[in-house]
C-alpha cells in the first residue's frame, strides 16, 4: 500500500488560475520524494492538497489508505514550512511538545519524547531558550522535531531550507537524511534546489507550470547512506543534469540551439 | 558596574532636565515677575501642595477610582468585542468600520452629554465617558491583533485538526496580547482624561477635576496647580501599572529598546 496516492487531480483557484492539472503520484513507504519546478508550477499547492490544507478542485489525495481529510484528522503526517512558525511564546522545549499537548500525551510521556527529539535535531542544551534567541538553522531544526515528535508516517516539507544560507543548508540536508534514515518515515519534499533534491531523494518529480503538470520524474540512484562526498561523485552530476534538463523541457528557461 | 549603579547612571540624565527645568521656570517667574495666575512659581505650588495635602490625595484618588472603573468597563468590553468579531467574520465586516472611524473622533466631545445622561454627581457619569474613551482603540487594536496570524501558522494549526476555540488559545490570543497592551497603555492616559475632563463639565466637589475648574475661576492658582501635579501623578503611575503588567504578561518577548513607547 503506497503511503501517498494522489489520482487525476486538478487545481483551478478563484480566478481561473489552473494550480495542477492531471496530477497522478504514488509514494511507497520510506521513500523521499522531491518535488522540484519553476514559481508556480503548483508543487507547494500538491504538497497542501497531500496534507488536506487545501481542497482539489477534482480527483483525490489518499493518505495511508485514508482519504487526506481523515489522514489529517488521525495526524497521519507532520509538516514543516519554509518559515519555522514557531510560537515566540513558547520555550523550545514547548514549541516541540505542542502537538504531542494536542494529542493529549500527559506530562511526563511529553517531556521524555521532547528530550529524544531534542537530542535528534542536536539542540539538547537549548529546551529553555525562546525560538528568537535562535539561528534560523536551530530554528529550522526546532521546526523538524516538532513534525517528527508524534511520529507520523508520513512528513511534508515546504521548502524548509529555503531561506538559510548554502552552508546551513547543506548541513541540514545531511541531518535530515540520517534523521529519515533513524525514523524510517516517508518525506515529500518541495524545492527550488536541484543539488538538495538530487542529494536527498530517492524519486525527483519535475514538474512544469501553467498549468501544474509532472513532466518527468527521475529515480536517483546514489548510494545510501549519503555524505558530502556524494556530491561529487560523477552520477550525482549526471542526475543533476538530467534534472536540469527536465526543468528546461518544462519550459523553465529557453535553451538556445 | 552593579544594576542598580546602571539604573542610576540610566535615570541621571533626564533627572538633571527635570531639576534644570524647574530652577529655570523657578527664576523666570521671579526674575520677570510673572503674574501668578499665567504661571506661578515652582516654590508657590509646592506650598499650595503641602498645605492642601490630604485633600489633593482624596480628590485624586476619587477621580482616579472613576477612571480605573471607566477603563475596566471600557477595556474589558473592546476586548471582548474584538473576539467576537474576530471569530465572525461577517460582523467585523459591518462593525469595522465605524470602529475605525469612531477611533479618530473627538469622543472627549460628547461629556457634557454623558453627564446629561447620568447624575454628574456620581461617579458613573465620568466611568461612562472614560470608557466610552477606552473602548474603540482597545478593540481596533485587538481586532487587528487577532487578524495578525501568520496563514502558516493557520495551517500547521489546521494540519493538527484542531478547533477555531484552541486556534483562539493558543495562536490568535498570545499574538494579540503586545496589540492588547499598546491599546491598553493608550487607555490609561485616555481613562485620566475622560474622569477629568467630564469632571470639567460639573462634578462632585470631592473630585479634581471640578476643584480645578472652581480654584481657577476663584484665582487660587497655586490650587490649580497643585491638583494638575496630582492627576499627573495619578495618570503617571496608571500608566506604569500597565507597563508593568505587560511587562509580566509577554515575558518571552525580546526587548527592544524604545524612547517613550
Amino acid at each position: 500500500m503506497s503511503v501517498v496516492a494522489v489520482k487525476n487531480v486538478s487545481k483551478e483557484f478563484a480566478g481561473g488560475t489552473l494550480a495542477l492539472q492531471g496530477i497522478d503520484l504514488d509514494i511507497e513507504q520510506g521513500e523521499f520524494v522531491s518535488l522540484i519546478g519553476p514559481s508556480g508550477c503548483g508543487k507547494s499547492t500538491l504538497l497542501r492538497i497531500i496534507g488536506d490544507l487545501i481542497e482539489p478542485s477534482s480527483g483525490a489525495a489518499v493518505v495511508n489508505g485514508k482519504p487526506a481529510r481523515q489522514a489529517r484528522r488521525d495526524h497521519d503526517y507532520g509538516i514543516v514550512f519554509q518559515d519555522p512558525v514557531l510560537y515566540n511564546w513558547r520555550t523550545v522545549a514547548k514549541n516541540v511538545a505542542l502537538p504531542l499537548e494536542l494529542a493529549g500525551w500527559d506530562r511526563e510521556r511529553r517531556t521524555r519524547r521532547v528530550a529524544e527529539m531534542l537530542d535528534l535535531v542536536e539542540l539538547r542544551g537549548f529546551a529553555d531558550h525562546h525560538p528568537w534567541q535562535l539561528s534560523g538553522g536551530m530554528q529550522q531544526r526546532v521546526a523538524i522535531a516538532r513534525a517528527l515528535s508524534f511520529e507520523p508516517a508520513l512528513l511534508l516539507m515546504d521548502e524548509p531550507f529555503g531561506a538559510l544560507d548554502e552552508m546551513t543548508r547543506e548541513r541540514l540536508n545531511a541531518e535530515l537524511l540520517q534523521i529519515w534514515e533513524a525514523s524510517g518515515s516517508t518525506v515529500v519534499f518541495v524545492t527550488h534546489s536541484i543539488a538538495e533534491a538530487v542529494f536527498l531523494s530517492t524519486r525527483v518529480v519535475v514538474m512544469s507550470a501553467r498549468p501544474g503538470r509532472i513532466s518527468k520524474v527521475i529515480p536517483i540512484d546514489l548510494p545510501q547512506p549519503r555524505t558530502a562526498a556524494t556530491r561529487e561523485q560523477p552520477r550525482f552530476f549526471e542526475l543533476a543534469t538530467e534534472v536540469r534538463e527536465a526543468l528546461h523541457l518544462g519550459g523553465l528557461i529557453e535553451v538556445p540551439a | 558596574m552593579t544594576v542598580t549603579v546602571r539604573r542610576t547612571a540610566d535615570w541621571a540624565p533626564a533627572l538633571v532636565v527635570a531639576a534644570a527645568v524647574i530652577g529655570l521656570w523657578e527664576a523666570i517667574v521671579k526674575g520677570l515677575h510673572v503674574q501668578r495666575f499665567l504661571l506661578p512659581a515652582p516654590d508657590a505650588i509646592w506650598s499650595a501642595f503641602r498645605d492642601n495635602q490630604s485633600a489633593l490625595w482624596h480628590e485624586g484618588w476619587f477621580t482616579f477610582q472613576e477612571a480605573l472603573g471607566g477603563f475596566a468597563i471600557g477595556c474589558g468590553a473592546g476586548a471582548l468585542l474584538a473576539l467576537v468579531v474576530a471569530r465572525w467574520n461577517l460582523l467585523g465586516k459591518a462593525l469595522m468600520p465605524y470602529a475605525i472611524a469612531a477611533n479618530a473622533i473627538p469622543i472627549i466631545a460628547f461629556a457634557p452629554i454623558t453627564n446629561a445622561w447620568f447624575d454628574p454627581l456620581t461617579k458613573t457619569s465620568k466611568m461612562v465617558i472614560a470608557a466610552v474613551l477606552c473602548f474603540f482603540p482597545v478593540f481596533v487594536n485587538v481586532v487587528r491583533g487577532l487578524r495578525s496570524v501568520k496563514p502558516q501558522q493557520l495551517e500547521l494549526m489546521r494540519s493538527y485538526a484542531v478547533g477555531e476555540l484552541t486556534v483562539f488559545r493558543l495562536v490568535r490570543i498570545p499574538t494579540a496580547l503586545p496589540f492588547l497592551f499598546t491599546a491598553l497603555r493608550v487607555a490609561s492616559v485616555l481613562a485620566m482624561i475622560g474622569a477629568i475632563v467630564g469632571e470639567y463639565y460639573g462634578g462632585s466637589l470631592e473630585s479634581l477635576g471640578a476643584n480645578i475648574n472652581q480654584d481657577a475661576s476663584l484665582f487660587q492658582f497655586e490650587k490649580a496647580w497643585a491638583e494638575i501635579v496630582i492627576a499627573c501623578i495619578f495618570g503617571i503611575g496608571f500608566y506604569l501599572a500597565v507597563a508593568l503588567a505587560e511587562r509580566l504578561a509577554t515575558r518571552w518577548q525580546p526587548r527592544v529598546e524604545t524612547a517613550g513607547a
